[in-house]
């Protein structure tokens, strides 16, 4: 099965705004070939995590080998990878992208050209993919391919005469859209008698296996038993496994240009592993690596630390191992006062965030806290050195400072006309300056700039909120430019907690100082002795609430039988406070902390 | 000189479970009386004997309700103790009773029997309220058993249950003024509790029973303690109140933490022998009980000795129930710790400042304050 000729393969990224119906399609793909019997089949099978089935998008692209016997006469072997929508997850895309000669475009005929379609097309065609567009859910009443068919010519300028129209969901045409990938895709080039060359596209690791890789074969052969070399990492193995995904992991001999495959090579060392290297044969090495990735760069930083602080080495081990099977997360060891030892981490976005803190919990078993997400600043010092802030708490003081530079995102947004004028104002009380304003149809294109800080928190759920749902949003990096920035520190029965520390425009600074306050005042259960919540800029108390000592918390009878009970009960209680965080002497909760620094206007 | 010692026999059958209580109580179509007494008497011989004939400072016998018992099982119980052990002329003995018709008609045989002080179960003067808790019995029934009581016992008390759901604190004042109006010169007032298992834990967990919430407990404390104090009656522990001198020197007992010895199934004891404090422990079914003591001449399984931190805990969170709080010369001989190697000094000062904790002429005392979140200043205090 490794022996296919190359005319016969194709190698195709499911790219698309979320939910849109990627996943959907894939099933249909996998059905439709017999990669999976009716029995095996699941909704977006290919959501195999528990969170991605929770939240019902896709997190991790996902690859899978089909056969499909074509109108020609001729069986193709088609990978196909299904790749996320959400923006905060573009970094899978790019590299599926990588590993691919073309894309099916789906568009979901009854909402039409969203923000991150046009984010992931122009990927798409800057890694120089043949693009076929596939008009979706037009079972839908409301669907009107026609409009959307002319949507992506005006607007992505594609052509879209072709279009494929199907619905994913009941399976119309799914044949239509077999037949183009293997009619309108190109083939993979690449040389099986030449030295091994093969993109690290993806890594796990797996509790059996160790470290699982996925390849993106370009030249030469790559079999079980062969020494193999990472190029830049320069660390060697020999192949245990290789093999295909039927979406089941399942073994061949080799693999040989233009294939996709997985391999396992009793990696113990999680850094050997880096996505985007290449790997080739270590006794026939080739002489130039592949292209690899851009690396990706996190827009969001927050600081993870144990619950527990006996749990750091288990972070520690836990985040390489998660890293290698998400390269758009970074970490570095770092201390706080408040919280000990810990990493700061960086993200793509809130939600990337918010998973990766969810996959520790699940698939590690790790309790954390998390600090106030930040992005990352310019701190120009009068004596005119310059550095990065990952962390509110290294905010120098004010006296050094000369003038901080924030980042700037350019940020598309669509919407329908009726719900601009919030989505306008939305982006104006962020400080945002309109950059141009389109209309496709009756849907209004608006790019924006704003700085990322404004954006980082709660904007994306802010622009659901106002747009009933209807806005999507993609954006870009777009400098740093000085800004009024100040530090807000809360204190804690006059100690300050400098894991919710955060930084922020002078002028929403103290609405924003006055609101954690009010939070936290609801979020800090009343304990034995009342508790001062105050935030500062400096050293001046900008707000401050008082939170009431519990008013009653006492056995109603205790005699001579219930001595032992309530002794150990009272031993107990003790030990889980050891393990809680104690600032001041309060026990903050850790919904508390997560809540807290959800911020809202 | 040590405290003398306490005597506590549980007798473990009742004529209904009550659906909030979590006692080592039974209900049985039929109970071999004698088989019980006998197995009760046995068991207090066979504790005796261990113990020696010290000094003896109370008797009670608890429940379950006692009240069920033969009157000559408590007559043969007081008399073997006050026997086996020396029993002062004016030894206190408590006898608890339910106040349906049928018990308090053998009130005369339990007061002939040696009993010179009753606690009764009323719970309510509420017929709604009593029918809520799944009582036996009524308002009317409870006032007549008092009536009885009164003539018949040199002292008696009383328990309510108040923060029943959907209990305001005027209705609670009424009520409770009532109750202060017919109450002798001691009453038990207990906030409902949800304990785990019971019937009221099943109707809580799924919103059936919304009880007050802190601030109305609060609320509803303070003025439990108010309307008792107009009437003379002083909290000397968290849910009891008394005026002074008529406190339940039984239960004193167990609040700073003297000797007590438990008989029958389910009982605990905190026995000292020789240099030791024992945690003394009966097998909690009651015929799987008295085969044991049948077989073996006593119930008791996993008896261990406490340990001199763990003395110094369970003395703490006894002891700062009781308004009188702890003497630190008898506390330091009694866990063989001094007070400030038991407790958190931090806490304690800031426990001083907050007005929770008063520290002065050989004693720790919570305050009023201080005994109303005592659960939470113990888990930061205790060491
Ligand atoms: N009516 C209709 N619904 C569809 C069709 N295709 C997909 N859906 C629905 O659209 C929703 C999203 O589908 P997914 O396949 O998870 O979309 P996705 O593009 O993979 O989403 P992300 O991976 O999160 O970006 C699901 O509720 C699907 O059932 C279709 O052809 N018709
Ligand atoms: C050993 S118990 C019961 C004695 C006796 N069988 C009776 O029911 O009257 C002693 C007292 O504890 C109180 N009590 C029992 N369970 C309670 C609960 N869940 N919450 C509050 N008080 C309770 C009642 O007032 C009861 O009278
Ligand atoms: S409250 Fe009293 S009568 Fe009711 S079950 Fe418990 S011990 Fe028995
Ligand atoms: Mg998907």
């Amino acid at each position: 099965m490794t022996d296919t000729p190359l005319s016969r393969i194709r190698n195709f990224a499911i790219i698309a705004h979320i939910d849109h119906g990627k996943s959907t399609l894939a099933d249909r793909l996998i059905q439709a070939t017999g990669a999976l019997t009716d029995r095996e089949m699941t909704n977006q099978v290919l959501d195999n995590m528990d969170l991605e089935r929770e939240r019902g998008i896709t997190i991790k692209a996902q690859t899978v080998r089909l056969a499909y016997p074509a109108q020609d006469g001729q069986t193709y072997t088609l990978n196909l990878m299904d790749t996320p929508g959400h923006v905060d997850f573009a970094y899978e895309v790019s590299r599926s992208l990588a590993a691919c000669e073309g894309s099916l475009l789906v568009v979901d005929a009854s909402q039409g050209v969203e923000a991150q379609t046009l984010a992931n097309v122009y990927q798409a065609i800057d890694a120089g993919h043949e693009i076929v567009p596939v008009l979706n859910k037009v079972d839908l009443p409301a669907a009107e391919p026609e409009r959307v068919r002319q949507q992506i010519e005006d607007v992505i300028g594609l052509d879209a005469a072709d279009a494929v129209l199907i619905s994913a969901k009941t399976g119309l045409n799914i044949e239509g859209v077999l037949e183009a990938l293997v009619r309108r895709l190109p083939p993979p080039t690449g040389d099986a008698g030449a030295a091994l060359t093969a993109l690290l596209v993806d890594s796990w690791y797996d509790q059996y296996l160790g470290v699982v890789i996925l390849v993106r074969i370009k030249d030469g052969r790559l079999k079980r038993g062969q020494r193999i070399r990472m190029m830049s990492s320069g660390a060697a193995h020999v192949v245990d496994q290789v093999g295909v995904f039927s979406p089941r992991m399942v073994p061949v001999d080799d693999l040989g240009p233009g294939e996709i495959g997985y391999i396992t090579a009793a990696i113990k060392t999680v850094a050997d592993c880096n996505v985007g290297d290449t790997l080739t044969d270590d006794r026939n090495p080739a002489t130039t690596a592949l292209p690899g990735f851009k690396p990706s760069v996190p827009v969001v930083w927050c600081g993870l630390y144990p619950t527990d602080s006996d749990d750091f080495e288990k972070l520690r081990d836990s985040l390489g191992k998660l890293r290698l099977n998400d390269a758009s997360f970074h970490y570095e060891a770092e201390t706080s006062a408040a919280l000990g030892f810990g990493f700061r981490c960086g993200f793509l976005g809130l939600l990337h965030l918010e998973i990766i803190q969810e996959r520790l919990s699940r698939e590690f078993d790790l309790d954390l806290i998390a600090t106030a997400p930040s992005v990352v600043y310019r701190v120009h010092r009068t004596n005119g050195t310059t550095e990065e802030l990952h962390n509110p708490a290294d905010m120098p003081d004010g006296s050094v400072i000369d003038h901080i530079d924030e980042p700037w995102i350019k940020a598309t947004i669509m919407v329908p006309d009726e719900h601009l004028g919030a989505v306008l104002t939305l982006c104006n009380d962020r400080r945002g300056q309109q950059a141009d304003l389109t209309y496709v149809g009756n849907r209004a294109m608006a790019v924006y700039r704003l700085p990322l800080n404004e954006v980082v928190f709660d904007f994306y759920d802010r622009l659901k909120s106002v747009s009933r749902g209807y806005a999507s949003f993609d954006y870009q990096m777009d400098g740093y430019e000085p800004g009024e920035l100040v530090r807000i520190s809360i204190m804690v029965n006059g100690d300050p907690v400098d894991a919710l520390s955060f930084i922020a425009h002078r002028s929403a600074a103290e609405a924003r100082g006055r609101s954690i306050c009010v939070k936290l005042k609801d979020l800090i259960p009343r304990q034995l002795f009342k508790i001062a919540v105050q935030a500062a800029i400096g050293g001046r108390v900008i707000a401050r609430e008082t939170i009431g000592a519990l008013s009653k918390d006492v056995t109603a009878k205790c005699y001579g039988g219930d001595i032992s009970r309530k002794r150990k009960l009272l031993e107990k209680q003790k030990e889980g406070k050891k393990r809680m965080r104690q600032f001041g002497k309060v026990e903050i909760p850790q919904s508390a902390f997560l809540a807290a620094l959800k911020m809202d206007a | 000189m040590q405290l003398p010692l306490a005597l506590y026999i549980h007798w473990p059958f009742c004529l209904a479970k009550c659906p909030y209580c979590d006692f080592n109580s039974h209900v049985r179509e039929r109970i071999d009386q004698r088989r019980f007494a006998a197995a009760l008497r046995r068991e207090l011989e066979w504790e005796a004997e261990r113990l020696g004939r010290r000094r003896l400072g109370s008797i009670f016998f608890g429940g379950g309700t006692p009240s069920l018992m033969a009157p000559e099982t408590v007559a043969a119980l007081i008399a073997d103790a006050t026997r086996l052990f020396v029993a002062p002329p004016d030894l206190e003995i408590t006898l608890e009773a339910n106040p349906t018709s049928v018990e308090a008609g053998r009130f005369a045989a339990f007061r002939h029997a040696g009993v010179n002080r009753v606690s009764l179960g009323v719970q309510s003067l509420d017929d709604a309220a009593l029918r809520l808790l799944g009582r036996e019995h009524s308002a009317a029934q409870a006032l007549a058993a008092l009536d009885i009581a009164r003539r018949t016992f040199p002292r008696h008390s009383f328990d309510l249950i108040y923060a029943r759901p959907g209990q305001d604190l005027a209705g609670w004042r009424a009520e409770l003024r009532q109750a202060l109006g017919i109450a002798a010169d001691h009453l038990s007032l207990y906030q409902l509790t949800i304990e785990p298992g019971t019937g009221f834990a099943a109707l809580h967990r799924r919103g059936a029973i919304i009880l007050p919430d802190d601030d109305t407990g609060a609320a509803l404390y303070d003025a439990t303690a108010e309307e008792a104090s107009r009437h003379g009656l002083d909290a000397y522990e968290v849910s009891n109140y008394a005026r002074p001198g008529a406190e339940s020197r039984h239960n004193l007992a167990y609040w700073r933490y003297a000797d007590y010895a438990g008989i029958g199934p389910g009982a605990h004891g905190r026995v000292s022998i020789g240099n030791a404090l024992l945690a003394t422990r009966r097998h909690r079914a009651p015929e799987p009980w008295a085969e044991r003591v049948e077989r073996n001449g006593h119930g008791s399984t996993d008896e261990a000795p406490v340990s001199a931190q763990e003395r110094g805990r369970e003395m703490l969170l006894m002891g700062l129930r009781l308004t009188e709080g702890i003497d630190e010369d008898r506390f330091a001989a009694r866990t063989g710790l001094s007070l400030d190697a038991a407790i958190d000094h931090d806490t304690l000062v800031r426990a001083q400042d907050a007005g929770y904790l008063l520290r002065g002429e050989g004693r720790l005392r919570a305050t009023g304050e201080g005994r109303k979140r005592l659960d939470a200043l113990l888990t930061a205090l205790v060491l």
